[in-house]
């Protein structure tokens, strides 16, 4: 009998297998050629911001290549309003990125799990969150505060950060729920986890992948956004905003070094998520 | 006490050989009852009755099945018996209490789920150990019966795997080991086998049989699989559009099917459907050509009258085939050979009866090395009248 199960572990185990042949077509140079194209679109201003932050600037403004210096990098902190703007900014996205992953996480949960009542009046709002244009959001976010008399600041740019990221989340994580089969949660259940016990034991390790490409989206939506923030900010003064106020009279090459920094962080982050995301997923869906 | 009242409740659900009626033998204690269960799914005039009106009773340390095909209920059934449906009607009682709204994890039963439902983010370890952690016992303490579980199935060793690094088989015995460490008073099984290939499936048939032997708990087990359950029950039911067909041990439903539906999923079946000529007493004499002979007895109960009809069923390997007419009380019907196949210990012939009836003959290879008949021959049919059996129409 353990021969038996032996032979059906090799069987099953699709590493051993062969893996099925892809016939790739070649097809000339047009299509590579045009990847690049669109690679190199995309990449450029990236790149040329990495490339002024290196640049011996002596002037207002950064835009001639003046030769190779590392002074914006040990001289990074020298403007105050910049570095002030950078941690408001790094605060802020922290604190959006906890309460929207979590509000989003429930969301998700709620709307892949269970046939709720007004699901579908939801999930338009949801998507009407994410299709609406900014402008539109953040004017009228605006008059909601000045009706309701809320102070603009701080905790203002973090609530209306949290509601246009809450959708992201309750989207991905909606999307990790549907693939989960309802029976691993009945399964919790049946050995004597309540509901609480199964939610946290069992459903939140399994949507893991999810909730972490959730947080990572609010993460990059948060720190980086203008057009509501600006409406809404008050007299506080995140990154982008300092960064577009000091456009006008030319950025300094800081700001470069830090886009640079910020960029790093968020591929390094984005790849951590890859690999683990895609591990976990491997795991969780076996075989 | 509980007395066998639901049985009362469903003509056709007697079981042959136990007493027709009245209370159940003190010895056995009933583990699950479910009386008057009903399961509507939507609402209003589309509603459906998944299950209709089903009365159960499965008693203490027996393996029973819940026989039937894909949509007669008998999942349904189950998951209301785990808790993961609430009944439209009636009530479920788990050693005489009604649980009916009581949450699965308050349930003294455990389920095995058809597509295992293994936890993938733990180990075979802490899947086996998830009921214990829920009751808080000791560390040590789960270590050692987690250690036995998995010596229960045969598992030893593979404690630190995940169950994505298993295979079916042995995820399969998880799912087993992660239920029964709980210690249920039942364990509900539903199609555990079913993802499994056939070879490793007849021995997990075997292995959860002996497993069954060794814990004593109640298993409930639901299958579509026929031979399944006959070979693993003790008793079982076979369900059909969200009722109950008939109840009995697997020699009762194959000897006795009291129904057209149960002798036709079960086994090989002759169903016919003939005119009956006369009664005498009880016995039914059905309508045959000159020289033939078609009786069956104990007819008078499913409402024969000469002049009606009646269905009827005679097991292929109860018939025998002869040159003469078999003679005396035997009933004797004429018939030609249409097809022979050689099957190993046994043949099979099909027959065809002057009527244009088709039949199936099975005729044991035990000592003639010769067919009884070839293709074309003309043969008598004969059985003992005590196998035909009348079933209820459908």
């Amino acid at each position: 009998m353990s021969t038996t199960i032996e032979a059906s572990s090799t069987a099953t185990s699709g590493a051993v297998a062969p893996p099925p042949t892809v016939h790739k077509v070649r097809r000339g140079w047009l299509l590579p050629t045009w990847g690049w194209i669109v690679i190199v679109w995309l990449a450029s201003p990236v790149i040329v911001m990495i490339v002024f932050g290196f640049n011996n600037t002596s002037g207002k403004f950064n835009i001639q290549w003046q030769g190779f210096t590392l002074t914006w990098y040990r001289n990074l902190f020298v403007i105050p309003q910049l570095t002030d703007s950078l941690i408001t900014s790094i605060e802020i996205s922290v604190i959006v990125t906890i309460i929207a992953t979590a509000l989003g996480t429930l969301m998700g949960f709620a709307l892949g799990r269970y046939r709720i009542r007004g699901a579908g009046s939801i999930n338009l709002v949801m998507f009407a969150n994410i299709a609406a244009p900014e402008v539109a959001l953040g004017a009228a976010l605006l008059s909601l505060f000045l009706t309701i008399g809320f102070p603009l600041g701080f905790w203002s740019i973090v609530i209306v950060q949290v509601m246009f990221s809450i959708a992201y989340v309750a989207v991905t994580v909606r999307a990790r729920m549907a693939g989960l089969a309802p029976s691993v949660e009945e399964a919790a259940r049946d050995l004597g986890a309540g509901p609480i016990v199964t939610f946290f034991r069992v459903t939140i390790p399994m949507i893991t992948p999810g909730i972490m490409a959730g947080a990572l989206l609010t993460f990059a939506l948060s720190i980086d956004d203008y057009i509501i923030t600006s409406f809404n900010a008050g007299s506080t003064v995140t990154f982008p905003l300092w960064v577009f106020g000091a456009a006008r009279t030319g950025v300094p090459p800081q700001v470069n070094v830090m886009g640079t920094l910020i960029f790093a962080f968020g591929v390094v982050l984005a790849a951590i998520g890859f690999v683990t995301g895609r591990r976990k997923k491997r795991q969780l869906d076996g075989e | 006490m509980i007395t066998s009242a639901p049985e009362q409740a469903n003509p056709v659900g007697h079981s042959a050989g136990g007493p027709p009626a009245g209370p159940t033998p003190p010895e056995t204690a009933t583990a699950i009852e479910l009386v008057r269960i009903t399961k509507r799914f939507g609402t209003g005039s589309r509603a459906v009755a998944a299950v209709d009106d089903v009365n159960l009773v499965i008693r203490e340390g027996e393996f029973f099945s819940l026989l039937g095909p894909s949509g007669c209920g008998k999942t349904t059934t189950l998951r209301m018996i785990g808790g993961f449906e609430q009944p439209t009607g009636g009530e479920i009682l788990l050693h005489g209490k009604d649980v009916v709204g009581t949450p699965p994890n308050k349930r003294d039963v455990n389920m095995v789920f058809q597509s295992y439902a293994l936890f993938p983010h733990m180990s075979v370890f802490e899947n086996v150990a998830f009921g214990l952690r829920r009751k808080a016992v000791a560390g040590s303490e789960v270590k050692r019966r987690v250690g036995e579980m998995l010596e229960l199935v045969q598992l030893q060793g593979k404690d630190r795997r995940r169950p994505s690094q298993l295979s079916g088989g042995q995820q399969q015995r998880v799912a087993l080991a992660r239920a029964l460490i709980n210690r249920p008073r039942a364990l509900l099984l539903d199609e555990p086998l079913a993802a499994l290939d056939l070879k490793l499936r007849q021995t997990m048939q075997i292995e959860l049989k002996s497993i069954q032997r060794e814990v004593g708990i109640t298993f409930v087990f639901v299958t579509h699989d026929q031979n399944e359950a006959l070979t693993m029950s003790d008793r079982l039911v076979v369900m059909n559009e969200g009722h109950i067909e008939q109840v009995g041990s697997p020699r009762e439903m194959y000897e006795r099917p009291r129904t057209r539906f149960v002798a036709g999923f079960i086994g090989t079946s002759n169903l016919m459907t003939r005119s009956i000529a006369s009664m005498d007493g009880t016995t039914a004499i059905l309508e045959c050509g000159a020289g033939e002979r078609f009786v069956v007895r104990d007819a008078a109960a499913l409402g024969a009258v000469p002049g009606g009809k009646i269905d009827v069923t005679v097991r292929p390997e109860k018939i025998t085939l002869g040159t003469e007419p078999a003679g005396g009380e035997m009933c004797s019907l004429r018939a030609t050979v249409t097809n022979v196949v050689y099957m190993g210990a046994w043949t099979q012939y099909a027959v065809r009866l002057a009527d244009g009836a088709e039949l199936t003959v099975f005729i044991q290879n035990a000592t003639n090395s010769e067919d009884a008949a070839e293709r074309g021959a003309e043969v008598w049919l004969g059985w003992d009248p005590a196998h035909s059996l009348a079933v209820a129409p459908q």
